[in-house]
């Protein structure tokens, strides 16, 4: 009975994710969510068996329940203390949106930057390439004594995480554009800003969305980390105190909930992408599993 | 250098200007691609006047500097040496009077049929309400009907093609300069596009200059024939069939004036084809 509710979480191709692969309009929904059914049959099936395994290792006491719980003590840890863990995830969870949103917003504008200005480029981009190579997560202890014990740097990592997937996605996406449309554009007048807002901007969303994708999960990693190293709230906070105390159910709890706000925040990012270019979800063919 | 300039192309061009004002005027243009390690003539002393109303195709082999020519006269390539006047006026940036149809039709993927045409209008900031009529009135004329609202990887390449040439006349220009816009498509959706292409010359008036290395194709639709030769690109000469505006396609492909011209057409470019 409570093994059931737990295995929900952990299953990227659960009921929950389904519902936004069948965008309106397009071939009926019902023919695409039994086609995606048909597909995400497999996965389940694996996930399941894993399930079945950790449930069985747990009860033959094969391994020793500090180290691995049940899965029926981890439920009962979560239940117990649903509303301390709610609190927390909630505050992983604005960290990263708020981390993730910077990263996407400074990222695409130093990406235009980088395109249209050849000095930026020249000047600027060997230098974000190269900064990828700082480990960042070194940088928290730094953030920490910058920005104290509050949210700041806790989102100030998640930036410095999620930023890199989304310039060079959003600079590549801005140069693909094809030279025959920009000489189209001027044929008509077009300005440049014209040319951008309906040529080369539109153009870039696909591989733009891509680095989202990439930069959403890696925004959850930043905000733990930043918690790591120095809070009193957020998950990341719990997961060293539940580590402190021993405590394994409380640790897997915690470490569900962190994949849940990636599974979610992942979810509404492929949500908003066919959203916005729905002309380019509908030649992928296999939609929600090419990506999930 | 103009000794390779045909004569005929002088003088007919001359004797016309004398009443009407060229609407096109290439004089003396030479077009040079540097490299670090060398220098490509792609075109070398083109002289060429297109009168208002013409449709003159340029036919010459790959390669000959012809689709540069094109860019050149719409200012989207600058020349190395020579004037380009386009309604009497200097070329010396893109020219937005005119409409080009680009090789690959160069559509937004992400824009349905008519959405794309209307590009045009949103990119000039025309009247919105008219953009519309006028872009309903191309997809009849062109028989897109039904598929206004079709993405173009939907689409076939003739209709793509025929999309792109919605778009490049919506704004009603006086030019068309269209780059081997048929070039990518089956023998027969071509001659189903070369016979509309001849219905919209008539119907618009527009004065067309279309690339193209098929020989069909080029007398077919042309007014006036002019013929490259292989870099570096140079005019050999101009053919005027003189074939009626109006033309049946297969009779057409029958005529003797058609037939002649497409042999001296055919020879001369064979004839480039051979080394020197």
């Amino acid at each position: 009975m409570v093994t059931t509710q737990e295995a929900r979480p952990t299953t990227p191709s659960s009921p929950r994710s389904r519902p936004p692969a069948q965008p309106s309009g397009g071939p009926t929904a019902g023919s695409r969510a039994l086609a995606l059914l048909a597909d995400s049959w497999r996965p389940a099936a694996v996930l399941l068996a894993l399930f079945a395994l950790w449930w069985f290792v747990a009860w033959r006491e094969l391994v020793p329940a500090y180290l691995v719980p049940s899965p029926g003590a981890v439920a009962e840890t979560m239940a117990a203390e649903w509303p301390m863990l709610l609190e927390h995830t909630w505050v992983t969870t604005l960290e990263t949106i708020v981390g993730f949103v910077l990263a996407a917003v400074i990222g695409v504008a130093a990406a235009v930057l980088l395109v249209y200005s050849r000095t930026a480029e020249k000047s600027l981009y060997p230098l974000i390439l190269f900064a990828q190579v700082i480990p960042k997560i070194a940088i928290a202890p730094i953030l920490v004594v910058w920005f104290g014990f509050g949210m700041t740097p806790k989102i100030v990592l998640a930036v410095l995480i999620a930023f890199f997937p989304v310039v060079v996605s959003a600079v590549a996406g801005l140069r693909s554009v094809d030279p025959e449309l920009l000489e189209m554009s001027a044929t008509m007048g077009a300005s440049r800003w014209k040319t951008f807002r309906k040529i080369r901007f539109p153009g870039a969303l696909p591989q733009l969305m891509s680095g989202l994708k990439v930069a959403v999960t890696l925004a959850v990693v930043g905000a733990v980390v930043g918690e790591f190293v120095g809070a009193d709230r957020g998950l990341g906070y719990v997961l060293l105190l539940a580590s402190g105390n021993l405590d394994a159910p409380l640790l897997f709890a915690d470490l569900i909930l962190m994949s849940l706000i990636g599974v979610v925040l992942f979810v509404l990012v492929e949500v908003l992408e066919r959203l916005l270019i729905p002309w380019h979800a509908s030649r992928r063919g296999n939609l929600a599993l090419a990506t999930v | 250098m103009t000794a390779t300039t045909g004569p005929a192309t002088e003088h007919s061009a001359s004797a016309r200007a004398a009443d009407v004002e060229p609407i096109i005027e290439v004089s003396h243009l030479t077009r040079r691609f540097t490299s670090k390690r060398s220098e490509t003539v792609a075109l070398d002393d083109v002289s060429l006047a297109v009168l208002p109303g013409e449709f003159v195709t340029i036919a010459g082999p790959s390669g000959c500097g012809k689709s540069t020519l094109l860019k050149i006269i719409a200012g989207l390539t600058l020349a190395t040496e020579g004037d380009v006047r386009l309604y009497g006026r200097a070329v010396t940036g893109p020219q937005r009077e005119i409409g080009f149809a680009f090789q690959r039709s160069a559509l937004l993927e992400w824009r349905g049929v008519r959405k794309n045409i209307l590009l045009q209008a949103e990119m000039r900031g025309m009247d919105r309400r008219r953009a519309e009529e006028r872009a309903d009135h191309l997809i009849e004329l062109t028989g897109l009907t039904g598929f206004e609202k079709a993405l173009p990887h939907e689409l076939s390449g003739g209709m793509q093609q025929r999309v792109a040439l919605c778009r490049a006349l919506l704004h009603e220009p006086r030019v068309l300069l269209m780059d081997e816009p048929f070039g990518a498509l089956d023998a027969l959706t071509r001659e189903q596009m070369n016979i509309e292409m001849n219905r919209i010359w008539r119907e618009t008036g527009t004065t067309v200059v279309l690339v193209t290395h098929s020989v069909p194709e080029a007398v077919y639709l042309g007014s006036r024939i002019v013929v490259m030769s292989p870099r570096p690109g140079r005019i050999v000469e101009t053919l005027e069939p003189g074939l009626p505006e109006r033309r049946e396609y297969g009779p057409t492909l029958t005529d003797p004036r058609f037939t002649a011209a497409a042999e001296r057409l055919r020879d001369l470019l064979g004839a480039s084809h051979a080394p020197e």
